[in-house]
């Protein structure tokens, strides 16, 4: 188990590095000098040559790639955002907690709803809670979270004037961003919980414990979906990550101070080291969270962890 | 159910349809997967005949109807503009469709290309592929569209470039996936036998073998790509201003939500009537095509 720990750490690294030239290469090749970026329009061409040869933006590709890479590793440092002068990674850490936050509340509701749905779904399959269920689940999937955001906001915002339509330094004004987050990932848990759900039902185990005389409950609740919510918790796993990132939509527009409001705002702005930074940044994350996923899957699996031996 | 008696005989019997005929008969089995097809057929429509079945024109500005509510001269409504909601959301099923098809093309195209030749020859070239892959599925598909759009510069033509490159691992996986399941079958073995090269046994011999599940993962593919694209408009980095695009639409609409909601409304209505449709054309379409899954 250590071994594959760490041989799936070590198989990280290539990955990382990959991603960090993908986007490095992208914005390299952006239209637009750095140095005007910075220094304005007005700059004397004496200070732009200045600022360039400080910057080694008149190094060749692959020196200011490793030099990137080299400060990204040994300080920690990706490059100063152009329209606040801060380092980008100081920027990133302030706004990290609330996406972080948006995400562990979209994850949760998902997990309170969509288990339970999918579940019951499952054990009375073609009835009208499932039928219901299905269809909601499939509407739930095919909502643009940008128009749920705004659906919601018209609602209990301007409508009912229950909730405020946006922030999130309250616990009233985090429900409407997380709801509109959650919607595809309860559809997502739903689908999948009912779809494992019934395949485990029809195994053979299932039917022996009936067959002993095993309380249906019991069956239900401890032989069937033990098994069936293994595939359950990667989904999740990966549904967490992609939270992370599909945040930005959600916090653009209930104006939440997290990692992607900081992104839009970067790239209105042609703001290319905050971009860079913060797609690196929620790559990381999202490459670290799978990681967790995989890792947790060879826990909980016990033929995975056999496997392994 | 029948048994099995009345369900073989007939089959016995019956001159041997076309596959893709059995396919569709399947197909129209499911209300809901019919009910996606004929949304997909009404907005393909609207999309052809823009010109001939929108009321008025999509960019024309009339200063004189701004923020109507619907009424009959404008069924949807008129934006701030004045330019008339349902006009522009025709317009925009265009747009949209254009978007989906071309991106998915052109995820299809490489990654169906590179899945393929990884899965057919696999070793060190196998390795180079899918590592790449690997480092491209590690950014989150909306952020990779974002980077680079963000680099490009925002236009339709890079809008569908952006949503078909941050698509193409998916499918250079699920070909390679099936490319590798199939490789080692006795009818491939018997084509090289016979002589066949490989780009043929690829052509000829793989690629429509490993179909099924190409054909599901794009249909629900172009849905993911329009509701991709129409974030990256509403965010700005889409489509711009005065087209009419769906996401954009509903960007614009967004600062008057407290007094105009129509604005806002129906284009989301749109957005979500034509991935919800490709939603269920797709899973109809693999019940359909695999039918061992069902039951």
């Amino acid at each position: 188990m250590l071994k594959y720990i760490l041989r799936r750490i070590l198989m990280l690294i290539p990955v990382l590095l990959g991603v960090a030239f993908c986007v490095f290469t992208l914005l390299y090749f952006t239209p637009g000098d750095p140095a005007r970026m910075v220094l304005g329009d007005l700059a004397t061409d004496e200070a732009i040559k200045e600022f360039r040869d400080k910057e080694g933006l008149n190094d060749p590709f692959l020196v200011q790639f490793g030099n990137y890479v080299y400060k990204a590793v040994f300080k920690g440092d990706i490059g100063r955002s152009y329209s606040s002068k801060r380092p980008v990674m100081q920027e990133i850490l302030t706004a990290f907690p609330y996406t972080l936050k948006l995400s562990a509340f979209a994850m949760i509701i998902a997990i309170i709803i969509g288990i339970p749905c999918g579940i019951i779904s499952a054990i009375k399959q073609y009835s009208w809670f499932d039928t219901i269920t299905m269809i909601f689940a499939m509407i739930g999937l095919s909502m643009p979270v940008f128009w749920l955001g705004l659906l919601l906001i018209l609602f209990f915002a301007v409508r009912l004037r229950w909730l405020p339509s946006s922030g999130f330094s309250t616990f009233k004004a985090m429900i409407l961003p997380s709801v509109a987050l959650a919607a595809q990932s309860i559809s997502m848990v739903t689908r999948m919980t009912r779809s494992s759900m019934l395949e485990v039902i029809r195994a053979d185990y299932i039917r022996t414990a009936r067959a002993k005389g095993q309380k249906e409950s019991i069956v239900i609740g401890v032989h069937a979906l033990r098994n069936a919510l293994i595939p359950v918790v990667t989904l999740c796993g990966l549904q967490f990550g992609q939270l992370l990132s599909g945040a930005i939509l959600t916090e653009s527009i209930f104006a939440v101070p997290g990692v992607g409001r900081l992104m839009v705002n970067a790239i209105m702005s042609r703001d290319y080291p905050m971009v860079q930074g913060g797609v690196l940044f929620i790559a990381i994350t999202f490459s670290i969270v799978n990681l967790l996923v995989d890792l947790l899957y060879a826990y909980i699996d016990p033929r995975i962890k056999a496997e392994l031996k | 159910m029948t048994t099995t008696d009345e369900k073989i005989i007939p089959e016995l019997v019956r001159k041997r349809r076309s596959p893709l005929f059995e396919v569709f008969l399947r197909l129209s089995k499911s209300p809901l997967a019919m009910f996606g097809l004929a949304i997909i057929f009404i907005l393909v429509f609207c999309a052809v005949f823009a010109e001939a079945i929108s009321p008025y024109s999509p960019i024309k500005q009339d200063l004189m109807h701004m923020f109507e509510t619907p009424s009959s001269a404008h069924w949807l409504g008129t934006d701030e503009f004045g330019r008339d909601i349902l006009s522009r959301l025709i317009y925009g099923a265009r747009v949209s469709l254009q978007v989906g098809f071309i991106a998915v093309g052109i995820a299809l195209i490489t990654g169906g290309m590179l899945g393929a030749v990884s899965g057919y020859y696999s070793g060190w070239l196998d390795n180079c592929i899918m590592r790449v892959m690997d480092v491209l599925l590690s950014i989150p598909q909306t952020l990779l569209a974002i980077a680079i759009v963000a680099a490009l510069g925002p236009s339709l033509m890079n809008l569908m470039i952006a949503v078909g490159i941050s698509a193409v691992p998916t499918y250079a996986r699920i070909v390679r996936g099936s490319v590798l399941s199939i490789r080692s079958m006795e009818f491939i073995e018997a084509a090289r036998a016979a002589g066949s090269s490989d780009l043929r046994i690829i052509l000829k011999h793989i690629i429509p073998n490993s179909m099924a599940p190409i054909i599901v993962q794009s249909t629900l593919g172009v849905a993911s790509a329009i509701l991709n694209a129409a974030g990256l408009s509403f965010i700005g980095l889409g489509i711009q201003p005065p087209n009419p695009e769906w996401g954009a639409m509903l960007s614009g609409g967004r600062q008057y939500i407290r007094d105009f909601p129509h604005m806002t409304l129906y284009p989301g209505l749109a957005i979500m009537l034509t991935i919800l449709a490709l939603n269920f054309l797709g899973d109809g379409l693999r019940d359909a095509l695999d039918p061992k899954l069902k039951r």
